[in-house]
């Protein structure tokens, strides 16, 4: 069996799931994030029972809420990354108050070259991640495992928001092209 | 609308990571519902949240993961409609979505509290030790010249206030921190509504006002 490698894929299959319900594509998805979800919310600190449970409940709103994904606007990775963060907020008991929808709305024809577009900016983003300091990858990181407080986070020490944005620029404007 | 003062990118940054309490995240939720400029910095620090969900390394799942997500999707089936689609009142006057959530409607709903000088407020949420207020300044009062102790956020939602240095019209935040001491003055002509955010009790200059906080809890 030839497993999938490439976003392009994770995307073709989180639309199939979206537009055909197809359980193969939803299998595919499950075994390449279903391990990096349980990676990304045990680093954070959640105990393992804890995070098995909180695996299978983001992969199961990623199937309830498939028709909400607009491939233009956000990755597979970066969708299923707002899901884990917000189920972990919601495990944490803290009420979480939810964005208007109005914006952004899936459009009916998404555009292929925004989509595939967004995905070259995040594997770029990937990369420039990937070779930061040590330390300064470290504490981005803790920010996104939901292990650094607000108030660390607001003192900026050493944290790498220059590279980030400059890093981020691009995907930003195309963000705002979508919007206007 | 045009706004002028947006969310920094440390507070961007924070929401992104899911690090903010109930009371920033509403004023954070209610500026983003206002601002696609800042939900599309937002959207980019959470491709960052993304890059990291692929990076961050693996952790095997149960054998029987996926069956027991399928066995979940089913059962989610068969009990009709996903809770996840919330029914959201339709949008009334110049509150944001989020913010209407907490009223269960529009201003009407509120339930104003006097806090002195014709000030009002309405405390909406305090959890984490960060408390979220709606006030309603009257035309042309000042609040009294305050520092704070820790974070303030102030988001406008209908008129507009100046303080010794800037004006913020709807939709505009400002983010004062512990160096800021300022005296926000609402605007001649009409009554100043805010979303404001606060971390620790504001800090008074004046003998009055101290004694007015104490016995207000503002």
């Amino acid at each position: 069996m030839v497993e999938d490698t490439t976003p392009d894929d994770w995307t073709s299959a989180l639309l199939r799931v979206r537009d055909g319900r197809d359980r193969d594509a939803f299998a595919r998805l499950f075994r390449h994030f279903a391990p990096r979800i349980k990676a990304f919310l045990r680093r954070g600190g959640m105990g393992d029972a804890q995070a098995e449970d909180c695996v299978q409940d983001v992969m199961a709103t990623l199937w309830h809420k498939a028709h909400l994904y607009d491939p233009a606007r956000a990755t597979v990775a970066t969708w299923v990354f707002t899901i884990a963060r917000n189920r972990r907020i919601d495990m944490l008991r803290r009420v979480r108050p939810e964005l208007e929808d109005l914006p952004w709305g899936p459009e009916p024809e998404p555009d292929q070259a925004d989509a595939l577009a967004l995905r070259q900016e995040a594997e770029r983003l990937g990369v420039a991640i990937a070779q930061l300091p040590d330390a300064q990858r470290s504490l981005i990181e803790r920010a996104f495992f939901g292990d650094v407080s607000h108030s660390e986070i607001a003192a900026e020490t050493g944290l790498p928001l220059g590279t980030i944005k400059s890093r981020i620029r691009l995907a930003l404007d195309r963000l705002r092209q979508r919007l206007s | 609308m045009t706004i002028t003062h947006h969310l920094t990118d440390q507070i961007l940054l924070a929401h992104a990571g899911g690090a903010l309490s109930e009371a920033f995240g509403l004023v954070v939720a209610a500026h983003l519902s206002m601002c696609d400029d800042c939900r599309a910095r937002l959207g980019a620090f959470e491709a960052v949240g993304g890059a990291i969900l692929e990076t961050c390394g693996t952790v095997p799942v149960d054998d029987g993961g996926l069956a027991a997500t399928f066995a979940r999707i089913d059962a989610a089936d068969r009990r009709g409609a996903p809770a996840a689609q919330r029914a959201r009142a339709p949008r009334r006057g110049p509150l944001p979505g989020p913010i209407a959530d907490y009223l269960g409607g529009g201003l009407d709903e509120v339930r104003w509290r006097p806090v002195g000088m014709g000030v009002r407020q309405a405390v909406l949420c305090t959890a984490e030790g960060a408390t979220a207020r709606l006030l309603h300044i009257p035309a042309g009062v000042g609040v009294p010249d305050h520092g704070h102790r820790g974070l303030e956020m102030t988001l406008v939602l209908q008129g507009a206030f100046r303080d010794e240095w800037m004006r913020f019209g709807p939709g505009d935040v400002e983010i004062a921190d512990a160096a800021t001491e300022h005296t926000p003055v609402a605007e001649p002509g009409a009554d100043c509504i805010c979303l404001a955010a606060t971390d620790a009790p504001l800090r008074f200059n004046a003998f009055l006002p101290r004694i007015a906080q104490t016995l207000l809890r503002i």
